[in-house]
């Protein structure tokens, strides 16, 4: 190593590294969060107004201590222009323990026996998580991970967090207390909100795909129907769940056997058809993009060397679009889990739920139980399709 | 034998093909050429039916093109184009063995196919048959595009500027292996190409098109000698005339007795090679060697007669 570095130059760099500006930043961020944002809010029971605690109230001396000096560490890290791997080892040591910490706070406050006092995180937790989620994410980003160990890492952070509500480290922390008081209708609420996500994204696929494939073979489909479909999702959400009441309500009401298979003016069916409508556009147009974007050369020797038209589309133009469509399936997915969540304002059922009774209530810990895991599971599913675009995609290989 | 007779294209206002009639002979090689827009695409793409003539018709060996469904008439004909289209998600092996495997040839007997032609076109077998397209550089892409339009040994290639993507090196040796390939299972190509010269080297007989119209249909010398318009005039260049009349034939064919100073060269090379030779070196005559023996020498008279304009 020594004799690579000759000029003094370089020799005051290796030293002193040079500061990285992401981390600049972070550390800003973290600053803030520790001495001017609550680590948790502490209330007597779950509406009133709480006590918002810094990270040297919420803990004992010894562990608010031990905590302080694992985020100056990180924080010094994600500063330092060091290789990626220590970054990301040194952020997700200081998110687990946030997340630790974090249920300790909730012991440490909560008397022993009492059932109606809530512990939550207050907005000092919640950057800086955000903010060494960040360094990680940089640091897995620079990394660049295939896509299976992308989600190896996946599955190392679910077993992770499995592993931490197993143990029972937040057990007296408000969202698990919610959770607690909800748990039969928490697990219902979440089938519900997949069985819409997917369901609708699978409706939408199996009519989508076809109806693409018309419109990229006649100008004229394609000319009447994607304007249509953009002039849709430009409804507001709430707008389309909203009208679909009306319709399907006279529906239910006047056409024998409507109401018999579900249909009706509030409830799953309108949530579904509305979560539909939004997903045709994104798989339409995807789509008809992947098989424009066909070489034309490709297609021409197809045809010139006699395979039929369907040959053509199965054996060439789909194959060769499958990423292409995939995209605007992974695009669907994530939509609808942030989508279904509307659908609880017209009785759909989800994990909206929770938070519009969150909501009603000003019962903000109700509010996180159905947020939470709507998000996680968002970002699961973006990053599972992204690692599965990544592995359809034809490898880039520079030609001699 | 291709036989096409009167063969339009109209696309709404404008012809595009304009009452084309020619007859391409059993093992010749027809190119088309003309500049962008004079139809010579539309007029080959009308002979496996890509594009519908809309009056005419294009009979092969006798039998009208239209009296069969038009995929399987494709499977009949190769068809090889400029940027190969080549599929990016089929290996090398899998590309060359798509119309056998349309026309339900077993398994084996495509494989074979397959490594006959790859070593064919000097491409390993073992090496190559399992790549992607992406792997293979420029000119071995060309020759897959290539292997794949013979691989279900047609008696008619189309060509549609195959080597239009290729330097001039690798250009010249791909039409060589074309020619090599064409006379030894005397296929009839048809190929179309906006560069005169590439249609001289390769044609038997050369169609000239300009504006939907055959100007002029004959042998190369023919076309140089014999022009039948100022634009067919234009497109041989007046200036390279002489040389594009010499190298049509080979210094075996005007090979005399005698002997003659210096290095020899090959009964092989065109006259027009020869021709640069002698001025280069200086030299009024050059001896002629046929596989290393002496067999005679080519004169610089000789040769300025033959570059004149035939009578």
């Amino acid at each position: 190593m020594a004799q690579l570095l000759s000029s003094p130059s370089d020799l005051q760099a290796a030293r002193v590294p040079r500061l990285d500006k992401l981390g600049i930043i972070i550390a800003v961020l973290v600053l803030a969060a520790v001495f001017f944002l609550p680590f948790v809010i502490s209330r007597p029971n779950r509406i009133v107004a709480g006590m918002a605690l810094p990270i040297s109230g919420a803990l004992p001396a010894l562990q608010a201590i031990v905590l302080y000096g694992l985020i100056a560490l990180g924080s010094v890290i994600g500063l330092l222009r060091v290789p990626s791997l220590w970054r990301l080892a040194s952020s997700f040591v200081v998110v687990l323990s946030l997340c630790l910490f974090l249920g300790g706070a909730a012991n440490f406050l909560t008397p022993e026996g009492n059932t109606v006092a809530r512990v939550s995180p207050g907005a000092g937790f919640w950057v800086l998580v955000f903010a060494f989620a960040l360094i990680a994410a940089d640091a897995l980003v620079r990394l660049r991970l295939g896509p299976l160990a992308r989600i190896g890492v996946l599955l190392l952070v679910a077993a992770a967090i499995a592993a931490m509500l197993w143990a029972g480290v937040w057990q007296n922390l408000s969202i698990l207390k919610e959770y607690a008081n909800r748990g039969a209708a928490f697990w219902a609420e979440a089938r519900t909100h997949v069985a819409l996500a997917f369901g609708s994204l699978a409706v939408a696929t199996v009519i989508g795909v076809p109806v693409g494939i018309l419109c990229y073979r006649r100008s004229s489909v394609r000319a009447a129907l994607l304007p249509v479909l953009n002039m849709v999702q430009t409804i507001p959400s709430i707008a389309l769940f909203g009208l679909l009441i009306a319709p399907l309500a006279w529906l239910a009401a006047n056409v024998p056997g409507a109401s018999a298979v579900g249909i009706s003016g509030i409830g799953t069916a309108p949530a579904m058809i509305a979560l539909f409508a939004y997903s045709l556009l994104p798989i339409v147009s995807n789509t008809v993009i992947g098989l424009d974007g066909v070489d034309a050369s490709v297609k021409d020797a197809a045809r010139g060397m006699g395979m039929t038209d369907n040959q053509v589309l199965f054996g060439v133009e789909l194959p060769l679009a499958f990423p292409v469509i995939l995209t605007g399936i992974r695009i669907v997915l994530v939509q609808n889990i942030g989508l279904a969540t509307i659908a609880a304002l017209i009785g759909g059922g989800g994990f909206g739920v929770f938070v519009f009774q969150g909501i009603g209530q000003t019962a903000m810990d109700l509010v996180l139980l159905g947020a939470v895991p709507t998000v996680a599971l968002a970002f699961v599913a973006a990053v599972v399709l992204d690692a599965l675009v990544e592995l359809v995609s034809p490898k880039r290989v520079p030609s001699a | 034998m291709i036989e096409i007779d009167g063969l339009t294209k109209t696309y709404e206002a404008t012809t595009v093909v304009d009452h084309v009639s020619l007859t391409i002979e059993k093992g010749e090689i027809c190119v088309i050429v003309g500049t962008s827009g004079s139809g010579k695409t539309t007029l080959m793409r009308m002979i496996n039916r890509l594009v519908e003539p809309t009056a005419g018709t294009v009979r092969i060996d006798g039998r009208d093109t239209r009296d069969r469904p038009a995929h399987q008439l494709r499977r009949q004909i190769g068809y090889a184009i400029q940027g190969h289209g080549l599929f990016p998600h089929r290996t090398v092996g899998q590309n060359i063995g798509t119309v056998p495997r349309l026309l339900g040839w077993e398994k084996p007997r495509i494989a074979a196919r397959v490594d006959e032609l790859l070593s064919l076109f000097q491409l390993d077998p073992a090496l190559y048959r399992d790549r992607l397209p992406s792997e293979l550089s420029g000119g071995q892409q060309q020759r897959v595009g290539v292997a794949r339009a013979l691989a279900a040994e047609p008696d008619i290639l189309l060509m549609d500027e195959p080597f239009g993507a290729l330097d001039p090196i690798i250009r010249s040796k791909a039409q060589d292996d074309l020619l090599a390939i064409q006379k030894r299972f005397g296929t009839t190509i048809v190929l179309v190409t906006h560069d005169m010269e590439e249609a001289i080297t390769l044609g038997s007989k050369i169609a000239v098109m300009d504006k939907g119209k055959l100007l002029q249909y004959a042998t190369p010398a023919e076309i140089i000698a014999r022009p039948a318009t100022d634009f067919v005039n234009q497109l041989i260049g007046t200036g390279d005339r002489p040389f594009r009349l010499l190298s049509l034939e080979t210094v075996l064919d005007h090979v005399e007795p005698g002997e003659a100073a210096g290095d020899a060269i090959d009964a092989s090379l065109s006259l027009r090679d020869a021709y640069a030779e002698c001025l280069w070196s200086g030299r009024d005559a050059i001896p002629v060697e046929e596989a290393g023996q002496r067999i005679g020498r080519v004169t610089l008279s000789r040769l300025t007669a033959l570059a004149a304009r035939p009578q």
